[in-house]
């Protein structure tokens, strides 16, 4: 009696519903490197499937001092990388005495990643977008830094500006033409809610400013005087020229 | 080795053993003043540290043996963390620090071939200077609460009734640290002279009650020698006051705010 579709790697899942659908997800996150430092943004929609399962859900967190973390994928997975990642490097920089370097911050990061991935695969899946400013470089122009990452914990160190997250396509093809290296943080602010208004103006699971509730993109910034994240009224006043602008000219 | 030694004598040769070394030690002072807890240690190292961060609003200083007070030091930070995580940030308090430090170091004392060499201070900051707590651990597990100024070392004795004479809780920065480094300086001299002590044979951190979030602080470098050399109108307004209102003052009265130093 012969049974190949029985062997190990040759089984598909039982059938069921994919914990994708039962969990929240989808989002577009940016960041980009400016003269200063880096800058990273991102949106505020949580979906379940078609339904819009939050409207103003944090996406962009301070990592620490000096640096940004950004999570996509199942909300309550990502959300709890984070808080734990936060934890691990205050931890270190007490035990320690001083801080991790940018670069290992990005390993430890990497590593908690790969240990998700039997849950990932599971269709649990957190993957974060790493930036940060590195004390250790040259100049200030060369301190801003992003990491991106695989569901395996695969680490790549990107040139510029990237984005991660269902609607990243759009936003990467939106910077790519806009993006030159040596911006002011101010006009990369700018430059990363325009593309956070591409994205979500092309993917459904990534949310547009909401100008009737106020509720706009997270926008954080790390340069030397350490991680900050925008005022709402800061935000409110540049996704409002964004939308302004929008108004004149849809395409941007 | 000996057959049979009383527990008493087996106490108070622990006891004995760990006071003589502590006793050998350079002294640590942590008190309170308007902005917040300040620690001063003398301390010839700029990398090991007798005073470190805990957690928001808890800071840590220890006088004796190094590696005991460094283990000590870093479970307290893992056991803050952990709670904190688990729980709230919030959750995290000096009291529950104190406690567990308590426990472990009177485990050693009663348990260990040998006691830890250790004093310990663990120190909370809250909202206003009254309510902010200092607990002091001692090598065999003793906990005592001792708000406003606590000496350890060598020498805390002598200088303990003078520090808490002179202290005030609602003190500027210069006018604490003034106090606390004239305290260090009284001792350790030549023939019982008082001696100076310079900024790099001093350690200083503050928990900053201002601050929200992580409050602790290290003094270090040029900030910590202008804090030093503010010393004539710190120590002048101090003197003044102390002398005013010494006389005048009753059991349970606050204190006018003394002259703020320019």
């Amino acid at each position: 009696m012969a049974a190949p579709e029985l062997l190990p790697g040759r089984r598909p899942l039982p059938p069921g519903v994919a914990a994708g659908e039962l969990a929240p997800h989808g989002t577009t996150i940016v960041a980009i490197v400016s003269a200063e430092g880096v800058v990273m943004a991102g949106d505020r929609r949580a979906t379940m499937g078609n339904l819009i399962a939050n409207r103003d859900v944090e996406k962009v967190y301070r990592a620490d001092e000096y640096s940004l973390v950004g999570m996509a994928g199942t909300a309550g997975v990502g959300l709890e990388l984070v808080k734990l990642f936060q934890v691990e490097l205050e931890h270190y920089e007490k035990i320690e005495g001083t801080m991790l370097s940018l670069d290992g911050k990005a390993n430890r990061l990497a590593t908690m990643t790969r240990n998700n991935l039997g849950a990932a695969l599971q269709g649990l899946a957190a993957i974060p977008l790493f930036a940060g400013f590195d004390l250790a470089a040259p100049s200030p122009d060369k301190a801003g830094r992003i990491f991106s990452f695989d569901v395996a914990g695969g680490i790549y160190e990107e040139d510029g500006y990237h984005a991660l997250g269902s609607g990243s396509l759009f936003a990467k093809s939106a910077l790519k033409k806009r993006y030159r290296p040596g911006m002011s943080t101010d006009e990369v602010i700018r430059l990363a809610v325009e593309a956070l208004y591409d994205a979500a103006d092309e993917d459904t699971a990534t949310g547009g400013p909401d100008v009737t509730r106020k509720i706009y993109p997270v926008v954080m910034t790390a340069t030397a005087e350490g991680a900050r994240r925008l005022t709402d009224e800061e935000s409110a006043q540049v996704a409002e020229a964004v939308v302004a602008g929008r108004m004149e000219n849809p395409g941007g | 080795m000996q057959f049979y030694a009383s527990p008493e004598q087996m106490m108070r040769d622990r006891s004995e053993y760990a006071r003589k070394n502590i006793a050998r030690g350079r002294n640590t002072i942590v008190l309170t003043y308007s902005g917040g807890v300040l620690f001063v240690a003398e301390n010839l190292s700029k990398s090991l540290h007798k005073i470190g961060e805990i957690y928001d609003r808890i800071g840590f200083a220890a006088v004796g043996r190094y590696n005991e007070f460094e283990n000590l030091r870093r479970a307290g930070v893992r056991m803050a963390d952990m709670n904190g995580y688990s729980y709230d940030r919030r959750d995290v308090t000096a009291l529950l620090l104190a406690q567990a430090y308590a426990q472990v170091v009177g485990a050693i004392f009663t348990e260990q071939t040998k006691p830890f060499e250790v004093e310990i201070c663990v120190a909370q900051v809250n909202q206003r200077p009254e309510q902010d707590e200092l607990y002091r651990i001692t090598y065999d597990g003793s906990v005592t609460d001792e708000p406003g100024v606590l000496a350890m070392g060598g020498q805390s004795d002598s200088i303990s009734g003078g520090l808490r004479e002179r202290h005030r809780p609602d003190l500027p920065l210069e006018g604490a640290l003034r106090l606390a480094v004239d305290a260090l300086q009284s001792i350790g001299g030549e023939g019982g002279q008082p001696r100076t002590l310079s900024a790099d044979q001093l350690e200083v951190a503050v928990l900053d009650r201002a601050r929200t979030g992580r409050t602790f602080r290290r003094i270090v470098g040029a900030a910590l020698t202008s804090l030093l050399a503010a010393r004539p109108a710190a120590e002048a307004a101090a003197a003044d006051q102390a002398a005013g209102e010494a006389p005048a003052e009753t059991p349970g009265a606050t204190p006018p705010s003394p002259p703020t130093a320019s």
